[in-house]
């Protein structure tokens, strides 16, 4: 028996005359990765902004553990338990790796009016920190400033990030994104161990990452789904082949 | 740091007693200054806390001060002191008032928008005081009677009396200080410092930013409130000026020149806007044109401010030392 957590039912997002997203539906379960897969302009970003709330839906609800949260704002989801990464490095740069994950952590237990509170006295808040630290793999660079870390590190940092905030739900948009190969395989792993106790949506461009590592895949194409299903299914689907699985465009 | 926590203690204490120290040597004219700067020195570290901490660059923030200046010349019976502890709280909460509904405005907006609606709310305050007659018109108020701490029949101390309340003022400021050092530690200053660096990820890690940004504003509000108090105690006449655009631009101009995120740079730059004001209006009435020389070649030469200078002048050093 699976536990749903997050929940689209045809959402769809206009820009203008444009329409990004169709009429998609998405339910993401607990101990299962759901990969989002689609040329560029697909709308995958529209689809994980509207799931995280950095956008509003144009039609369509989301409901998250049964309750209905189309009107909730980014922090609001956050809070409840929807965590988010980004495409492009969403870090603080001028920050060390603690801090960065630090911050994160405070964001659970915030205590706003306790101005006399140390903040690097709150221990629960830096055991967190401590930990997501270890499980990204950057153990021994708490110090570092994070803006002068590599790329790869940069993007287990993003992770450790949306950790930080035990989140039930992982909207991850291409963790993998610019990583080397053996970096790469860490995250896969990394994704694995996280899958078992949360919910994971994947938004990514590597092909042969997301075929491993995913339960289910949604394919969107033009803003519109395509087709969803396991991975055999998918790679068995003559639409989604026709769409672009053989194409040149796709990025592999 | 540039310098370690000790020796940066211990450099304080020394400012500290050298203020403490002043009156006993200085003349009338000067203490009134020093005790003008102190005062300036709140009012830009107030302005700090939203400009160098929390990234807002409010072009509004006299209001503050002189609104509560206002208050003070306002509730204050014409022909008997006052009770500094009725007046003073009152002044405080009236400027966190105002910075609470202005704030609630101006803060959903951002950047360059921001600095124009806090100019706009600005001269709004401006002009309710200029125009009306709440406030006198264009002479101002005058303040009669400086407040008495009175508690029942005791008096702990006397304004009245210039050195007292030069020491008043010091406590003042040192008070904020402390303050602001506890409020920057706290797990609030972490996330306003966040905020400044990515409030886009704040907001998705859960933070909601309006509220902090609001609470900023508020806490920056009311301390321009206590420094627009004590100038109008000081002083003892309050006028629309106090609230113009240009006392806005003042104090941005004194944390720029001092140096932006850090409340020791604040005083730094009111010291030293004050002291360079004085310097060249005795050279010449021009004065103006040289501070602004001073503030491009700050801007320019040394972007981090007065407080960045020993730093920078260890790197200078140090590359000498290379060379050689």
């Amino acid at each position: 028996m699976t536990e749903a957590l997050l929940e689209a039912r045809g959402v769809t997002r206009r820009f203008g005359g444009l329409t990004a997203n169709e009429n998609v539906s998405i339910t993401l379960e607990r101990g299962k990765l759901h990969a989002l897969l689609g040329p560029n302009g697909a709308g995958k970003s529209t689809c994980i902004n509207m799931l995280s709330g950095d956008l509003a839906v144009s039609d369509g609800h989301i409901h998250y553990k049964g309750r209905e949260i189309t009107g909730l704002s980014a922090p609001q989801r956050s809070r409840i338990g929807i965590g988010r990464s980004y495409q492009r490095t969403n870090i603080f740069p001028g920050f060390t790796v603690f801090e960065n994950c630090r911050l994160a952590a405070q964001s659970r237990r915030q205590r706003a009016w306790r101005l006399f509170t140390n903040a690097l006295s709150l221990e629960d808040t830096l055991e967190k920190a401590r930990a997501v630290i270890a499980e990204a793999g950057l153990e021994g660079r708490e110090d570092r400033i994070a803006g002068t870390m590599s790329h790869g590190e940069q993007r287990q940092l993003e992770i450790a990030m949306v950790l930080a905030t035990d989140a039930d739900v992982l909207l991850l948009d291409e963790p993998l994104a610019g990583m080397g190969s053996e970096e790469a395989s860490k995250m896969v792993e990394l994704l694995d161990r996280l899958r078992r106790t949360r919910a994971i949506l994947l938004v990514e461009h590597d092909m042969d990452a997301v075929f491993a590592v995913a339960d289910t895949i949604t394919v969107l194409v033009n803003g519109q789904l395509l087709a969803s299903g396991s991975p055999a299914e998918i790679r068995a689907n003559i639409e989604v082949q026709q769409a672009y699985l053989g194409e040149e465009a796709f990025h592999v | 740091m540039i310098f370690s926590d000790r020796t940066a203690l211990i450099l304080k204490l020394l400012g500290v007693s050298a203020l403490a120290g002043y009156p006993l040597v200085g003349s009338e004219f000067y203490i009134e200054l020093v005790a003008k700067v102190l005062i300036l020195a709140i009012f830009a570290m107030s302005l700090d806390l939203l400009v160098g901490f929390g990234g807002l660059v409010s072009l509004g923030h006299a209001a503050f001060f002189g609104i509560a200046a206002y208050t003070v010349a306002l509730i204050s019976p014409e022909y008997d002191p006052a009770n500094l502890w009725l007046v003073l709280p009152a002044s405080v909460l009236a400027a966190g008032l105002a910075a609470l509904a202005i704030g609630l405005l101006v803060l959903r907006t951002k950047g360059i928008y921001f600095i124009m609606v806090t100019l706009a709310f600005t001269q709004m305050a401006f002009y309710l005081f200029h125009d009306t007659a709440l406030g006198g018109g264009s002479d101002g108020i005058y303040l009669n009677f400086r407040p008495e701490p009175r508690v029942g029949e005791w008096m702990p101390f006397d304004l009245a009396e210039g050195h007292q309340l030069y020491y008043f003022i010091l406590a003042a400021l040192v008070a904020v200080y402390v303050l602001l050092g506890f409020v920057l530690r706290s797990p609030f200053g972490r996330v306003l410092v966040g905020i400044k660096s990515n409030e886009h990820r704040m907001r998705s890690m859960g933070y909601s930013t309006f509220h902090y940004k609001l609470g900023a504003f508020v806490l920056a509000g009311a301390l321009a409130g206590l420094a627009g108090f004590l100038y109008a105690v000081l002083f003892g006449f309050v006028t629309p000026e106090l609230l113009s655009w240009h006392e806005s631009g003042h104090v941005l101009m004194m944390v720029i020149l001092g140096g932006m995120g850090s409340p020791i740079g604040a005083m730094l730059g009111a010291g030293s806007m004050v002291a360079l004001e004085e310097g060249f209006s005795l050279l010449t009435k021009h004065w103006q044109l040289l501070m602004g020389l001073v503030i491009l070649a700050v801007v320019l030469f040394l972007p981090g401010g007065l407080i960045a200078l020993p730093a920078r002048l260890r790197g200078l050093f140090a590359r000498g030392d290379h060379h050689d």
